[in-house]
């Protein structure tokens, strides 16, 4: 299994200095890859701008959203951020979307909630169809041959049966929410199960997400219990699975591996150079 | 810490004995409405694996219970009066009765404050510092906040009565008895030297007509006691408020609200046809108290406890519905041999499997394995065969060597071959379309166009397999690009013309297809004869008609594709009417001795879709139309249907409709061990499988 981990766009008090110092700490770091989360109405910073600007000062590692809001977004927009971002990125966008949790983002957004399922299969058709004509598998319309899709890696989040179907559908992975090696073993069979179904060769790609703090443990546990308040009890939950030593993140890093885990983006939970450090030292 | 427990079953009592002798001291209260002697049921349950728990958590107790158990390691299973007897299924039973005067004496012991006929109505969490809601399936402590604890409950699989005998049967005892009414069916086990748990179980509709929901007890009772005479050996039935009721299955998303938590079948309940719930709810207690103890915080620890108990408790409820589920399904597998019979009950929950069984009780295994492989009857021991996914199976005059299908990755003879030699009986070519217009994507390829059927053939055959190759028309998912690149991805301007039996696109930037006309449809039902005459002079044994994934002829089946207001389209006979004449040509065309499958969408998995039933009817027409297997497939005819994907998807769908539709089946629905492969057909729930070789 590879290792990425998050850059803090979601954590509280993380400005332009942090984002770049870590983009560019992380390159040179033990990881495989740089992840963004994505929130309308949380104190952030929007997934595709902090990705441009990790771009600039990166080289190596892929840059990826784990996931970003698809149906948040105008279609032809999306694309277009995804596609700038690849391309500044020279092919080392990791494209991630899912539905999201909160309906008050779409609220905020003036997006309707209902419908959204299938509004993120026409996001996804259309960056793959786009991609397909850029690889030359297809012929598009005018206009619709830009480049800036090479490399550029797409994955699907989701639990429901619909989420793994899209996936396997248009997608070269599958992201998972995060979760005990169990859990996420659970989705890696399902998420197989329908890349088999779909009739896709070989098999998914598998990202796994999970959040750490090896610093200052309280004040990340307190970031996750307000970040994940709408969820009620199962704040506490999230709490709970935060990986607050080395042997936690060594152990889960271990049985995501069993589990046939290609890439595992570790979360930061709060906004200070040191835990990237700190995680950098357990991993190497 | 000041505890208050409501309710003093098994749960409560527990949970209060391990929180009173645990070191920190605590002041328990169990309030209980009943008597101290007041208990419905008689015997309760436990596995072995159980046992560990309870002897770590409260030897005493463990030494008491474990004094008074009956104790068995058989299940019987009675059906068409003949006894089978699988061993290996350790269990242990106890008197409920006994049970809680156990645990009161304990829990007094240990200074627990017992309070009975105390009726609490609105449990207050307030002046205590945990509140436990143990009060059963109608928990008040739930019920007084069933929004935070986001309960969901609905009634689950049979009705049943619970009743008690005097006949002591030797082991775990599962006898059925078919009546006018239907299937009745019991479940019994002995729980002292001199009595044993009796209940009773049948579908309501059965319940109904045999008059049951207007009887009195003692005229249930002794209706009952009738109907199973023979497996009472004479004895009569005894009642205990033994009334017949519907099960209550119980979810909660959480389990604890504030310093409020749910134990044992206020938490969650599991059908009572796998035995698990006095079980749960004891280690539930262990867990409860476990976490209480390590984490000085009790939010943490109650957290902690819903993290540690909820996966186990989920896959336990998954078992406990798909065994409700089969017991309420139980009258349609009466065709079933004993021996698949009985292995197909075993096997019902997915918890026991063939390859497990073989550890558990090798005899049963191996009278299985030689009564499928046609080695006689039913005897322990008596011969020696192979695992059931090496026996060979007929299909017509087509003889498989073995039950295991492989799709071969791409048409080419060094891929089937591959298949085969990698030991499948029946090596599956993937798609052919019967007309380039009929292609998903530029590279399916074209019977009678280019490659070379014929070495394809030759190459499994050598191999010693049978070769099969699917044929079809993509309908309106055609002119897609390459499935490495995605699935239902426009070629756009590179595209071709589409047809379907109506002019509605697939998903999203797919090309509105033509709703195909009489002639139209002439050339196609002829374009798939022409394919089923180049199948067979390349030599392939068997032929499936493609009728799946929302292609041409799938279209035509569900109503979510064909809005057609000719004769084609309709109710679902005029849906079958061009997938029916389709099959009469090819079935004129393909050589009659040879088989004939079709891949059929069984249930559509989308709204006001294709539902199960419909699929099992089309299985029958196809069936009668000369059709020697069905290939089960589901969902795919809309983009946005609801698949439930997991390891052996299919398997269910596949079983009702070899069941009810009487025919062959071929399953798939990812699998992946030959463990699966073997209890799928020893159980009679398909006739092969499909295999998946999982890439490396």
């Amino acid at each position: 299994v590879n290792v990425g981990i998050g850059l803090p766009n979601t954590t509280p008090g993380a400005d332009g200095d942090l984002i770049v110092e870590w983009a560019r700490r992380a390159d040179t770091g033990p990881f495989s890859s740089l992840a963004t989360l994505d929130r309308l109405l949380y104190e952030s910073l929007e997934p595709f701008a902090v990705l441009a600007a990790a771009a600039a000062v990166t080289e190596r590692v892929r840059l990826a959203t784990m996931v970003a809001i698809g149906p948040l977004r105008n279609t032809a927009l999306l694309a277009k951020q995804a596609q700038t971002v690849n391309s500044l990125a020279g092919g080392r966008l990791t494209l991630g979307l899912a539905l999201g949790a909160r309906r008050d983002d779409y609220e905020a957004a003036s997006v309707a909630h209902r419908g959204r399922g299938a509004r993120l299969s026409e996001q996804l058709a259309h960056v793959r169809s786009a991609a397909a004509v850029q690889a030359g598998h297809a012929a598009g319309p005018d206009g619709h041959t830009g480049d800036g899709y090479a490399g550029m890696e797409l994955l699907v989040g989701g639990a429901s049966g619909q989420s793994y179907a899209r996936m396997a559908r248009y997608a070269d992975g599958y992201a998972h929410g995060g979760g005990p090696p169990r859990a996420f073993a659970g989705a890696a069979t399902r998420a197989r199960a329908a890349w088999r179904d779909l009739g896709r060769p070989g098999r998914p790609r598998l990202w796994g997400q999970a959040y750490f703090a090896l610093g200052d443990v309280e004040r990340g546990n307190a970031y996750l219990r307000d970040y994940y308040a709408f969820t009620g009890p199962f704040a506490d939950r999230i709490v709970a699975a935060n990986l607050t030593s080395g042997r936690a993140i060594k152990d889960l890093v271990r049985g995501y591996a069993e589990e046939g885990c290609d890439e595992l983006v570790l979360l930061p939970t709060v906004s200070d150079i040191d835990e990237l450090e700190r995680l950098a030292e357990v991993l190497a | 810490m000041k505890v208050t427990i409501l309710g003093a079953g098994p749960a409560g009592l527990y949970t209060g004995i391990l929180l009173a002798r645990a070191a920190a001291g605590h002041e328990v209260t169990v309030l209980e409405r009943n008597a101290p002697d007041a208990t419905f049921g008689w015997g309760v349950v436990f596995s072995d694996e159980t046992l560990g728990a309870l002897r770590d958590a409260d030897h005493q107790t463990y030494a008491e219970i474990t004094d008074t158990f009956a104790r068995w390691d058989a299940i019987n299973v009675r059906y068409r009066g003949e006894l089978l007897r699988s061993r290996g299924h350790a269990f242990s039973a106890i008197s409920r009765a006994l049970l809680l005067d156990i645990l009161q004496r304990r829990c007094r012991e240990l200074g627990a404050e017992l309070r009975f006929h105390t009726e609490v109505e609105e449990p207050a969490a307030a002046g205590v510092d945990l509140l436990v809601g143990a009060d059963g399936v109608n928990s008040a402590v739930r019920r007084a906040h069933e929004d935070a604890f986001g309960t969901r409950s609905g009634p689950l699989g049979c009705k049943f009565a619970w009743f008690g005998t005097h006949h002591v049967f030797d082991s775990f005892t599962f006898a059925f008895r078919e009546s006018e009414h239907g299937v009745f069916q019991a479940h019994a086990y002995p729980f002292d030297e001199r009595t044993s748990t009796f209940i009773v179980e049948c579908p309501e509709e059965t319940w109904r007509r045999a008059g049951l929901d207007a009887m009195d007890e003692a005229e249930s009772m002794s209706f009952c006691a009738d109907l199973f005479a023979e497996d009472l050996a004479g004895n009569a039935l005894l009642s205990n408020r033994s009334i017949w009721m519907s099960f209550l299955d119980v979810r909660n998303e959480t389990w604890h609200h504030g310093n409020s938590v749910l134990v044992g079948d206020a938490a969650h309940t599991a059908h009572f046809t796998i035995g698990s719930g006095t079980k749960l709810a004891m280690e539930d207690a262990i867990a409860l108290t476990g976490a209480v103890s390590r984490h000085a915080d009790l939010a943490t620890a109650l957290t902690h406890y819903e993290l540690e108990r909820q996966p186990v408790v989920e896959r336990f409820q998954e078992a406990a519905r798909v065994s409700a589920g089969y017991f309420e399904r139980v009258g349609r597998l009466t065709h079933l041999e004993p021996p698949e019979f009985a292995f197909n009950l075993l096997t019902r929950s997915g918890r026991i499997s063939h390859g497990n069984l073989a550890q558990r009780d090798p005899s049963f295994v191996r009278a299985l394995d030689a009564w499928f492989a046609g080695r006689g009857p039913w005897a322990d021991g008596a011969a020696i065969a192979p695992p059931p996914m090496f026996a060979p199976l007929r299909l017509g005059t087509a003889a498989l060597p073995n039950r295991v299908a492989v799709e071969a990755r791409d048409a080419t003879p060094a891929s089937l071959a591959g298949a085969a030699r990698a030991g499948a009986g029946l090596v599956i070519a993937p798609l052919a379309a019967v007309s380039p217009e009929g292609r998903v994507t530029p590279e399916t390829p074209v019977l009678g166009g280019t490659g070379d059927w014929a070495a394809a053939v030759d190459a499994v055959h050598s191999a010693g397999a049978l070769a099969a190759v699917r044929i079809g028309h993509a309908g309106r998912r055609g002119a897609t690009c390459p499935r490495r690149v995605g699935v239902d991805v426009p070629l756009g301007a590179d595209g071709w013309p589409l047809v379907a039996a109506s002019a509605i696109p697939y998903g999203p930037g797919a090309a509105t297809p033509a709703a195909l006309a009489e002639d139209g449809m002439r050339e196609i039902a002829e374009s798939f004869a022409t394919g089923a005459r180049h199948a067979a002079d390349a030599g392939f044994d068997v032929l499936v008609v493609d009728m799946a994934h929302g292609h041409l002829l799938a279209g035509f089946l569900s109503p979510l594709a064909n809005r057609r207001e000719d004769e084609y389209g309709g109710t679902l006979e005029g849906r079958l009417r061009f997938p029916l004449r389709v099959l009469d040509h090819v079935r004129a065309a393909w050589p009659h001795e040879r088989p004939l499958g079709v891949r059929l969408t069984v249930t559509d998995w989308a709204p006001r879709g294709l539902t199960v039933e419909d699929g099992i009817a089309s299985a029958r027409a196809v069936h009668e139309r000369g059709t020697a297997f069905v290939e089960v497939a589901a969902g795919q005819t809309v983009p946005e249907g609801r698949p439930d994907y997991r390891r052996g998807f299919l398997t269910q769908l596949g079983e009702r409709v070899r069941t009810e539709a009487r025919v062959a089946t071929l399953v798939g629905g990812w699998l992946t061990t030959p463990d699966e492969v073997n209890t799928i057909v020893a159980a009679g729930r398909g006739d092969l499988c499909l295999l998946e070789l999982e890439p490396a």
